[in-house]
């Protein structure tokens, strides 16, 4: 790598790591406690990490384990893998302008596209002095890394940890929640914002907390479509 | 280990593939050399506050409004954040906070 990428890289870098410090938090107690999971059914660090670097996809991660513990039935994993990851679809929809023009980086950018990377991402500017691919590109990296070294750590050493982290969690919550508010500023925004919060929890109360995130997206997208003419163009 | 290796490894690529489905469907349904349609470009406006309110309410879907806790300590510590936030404006601090206060509300207060 030519000197002047490397520094390019390197200040995209500290530009990114801030905007992910929460994610590493979340990340290493949910991957620890997933690599845990896994080796409590019989699947040690191998396949824990090897799922982890392969599908990165974390609560269907978890619902994968009945899939491992029970008869073998590919056709059943990926239809429960296309559902619970339904919500990626809009995910891509929105980034659609934010990643244009990133060349083979962006092929990277889609693949690790999970709930956590896409709200920093779909909420946040890299500084003007910072390249942008390398920015996204960062940002990713991290958030995948973040993931698998807490599935590797926890599938390790999982059962050595004695300090209590229950509520540790929250923390994505918490970088929702933040991410929100910064969302919300302007007035269109503010209106998407809330559509999205009324749509899920009134599906969240009608379809139960198993299978209320299609339905959610499903009203969502009809909500912003009948008020596509009084929100925009 | 109840399935074989070789099952295992298709069990896993399976799961990857439906995630990857999700994850590059938009992007292989609109190019990105070609002019978007101006609904899409719409969506793609409106849509990321709207799945991040999604993202809210879908990370405390396992909050048991009817428990002994009633969902208290998830309201307080939003609350908080909320209060934290538009008063500094500081990501880490309001997450920093949120979180170590409902830390300390589920292990020793409800």
């Amino acid at each position: 790598m030519s000197k002047n990428r490397y520094m390019e890289h390197r200040s995209a870098l500290m530009a990114a790591f801030p905007h992910t410090i929460p994610v590493m938090t979340g990340y290493l107690v949910l991957g620890l406690a997933y690599g845990v999971l896994m080796q409590l059914n019989g699947y040690g660090a191998f396949w824990s990490v090897l799922m982890s670097l392969v599908a990165f996809c974390g609560s269907m991660q978890y619902a994968a384990i009945t899939l491992l513990t029970s008869t073998f039935n590919p056709l059943q994993a990926l239809l429960l893998s296309l559902t619970v990851n339904a919500r990626h679809l809009f995910y891509g929809l929105s980034m659609l302008e934010k990643y244009r023009g990133l060349g083979k980086t962006r092929i990277f950018l889609i693949f690790a596209l999970s709930d956590e990377t896409f709200s920093i991402s779909s909420s946040v500017l890299p500084p003007a002095s910072i390249n942008r691919k390398y920015f996204y590109f960062w940002i990713s990296f991290l958030d995948y890394a973040y993931w698998s070294f807490g599935t590797l750590l926890g599938s390790m050493l999982g059962r050595l940890i004695t300090f209590n982290t229950t509520g540790l969690d929250f923390v994505l919550t918490a970088l929702f929640v933040v991410l929100f508010l910064d969302q919300i500023k302007t007035k269109v925004n503010l209106v998407s914002g809330l559509i999205g919060i009324f749509c899920t929890l009134v599906c969240l109360l009608l379809f139960g907390p198993n299978q209320f995130v299609i339905p959610s997206m499903v009203l969502i997208l009809f909500v912003l479509m009948i008020g596509r003419k009084r929100l925009c163009c | 280990m109840l399935l074989t290796p070789l099952q295992t490894f298709i069990t896993i690529l399976a799961v990857a593939l439906g995630a990857m489905i999700t994850r590059f469907v938009p992007f292989l349904l609109f190019p990105e050399n070609k002019e978007q349609h101006p609904v899409v470009i719409y969506l793609g406006k409106m849509l990321p506050p709207a799945m991040i309110g999604l993202l809210v309410v879908y990370s405390l879907k396992s909050v048991d409004i009817l428990g002994s806790a009633h969902g208290l300590p998830e309201l307080l510590a939003i609350l908080v954040i909320t209060v934290v936030h538009v008063w500094k404006r500081n990501v880490l601090l309001s997450i920093g906070i949120g979180t170590a206060l409902y830390m300390i509300l589920v292990q020793f207060v409800f």
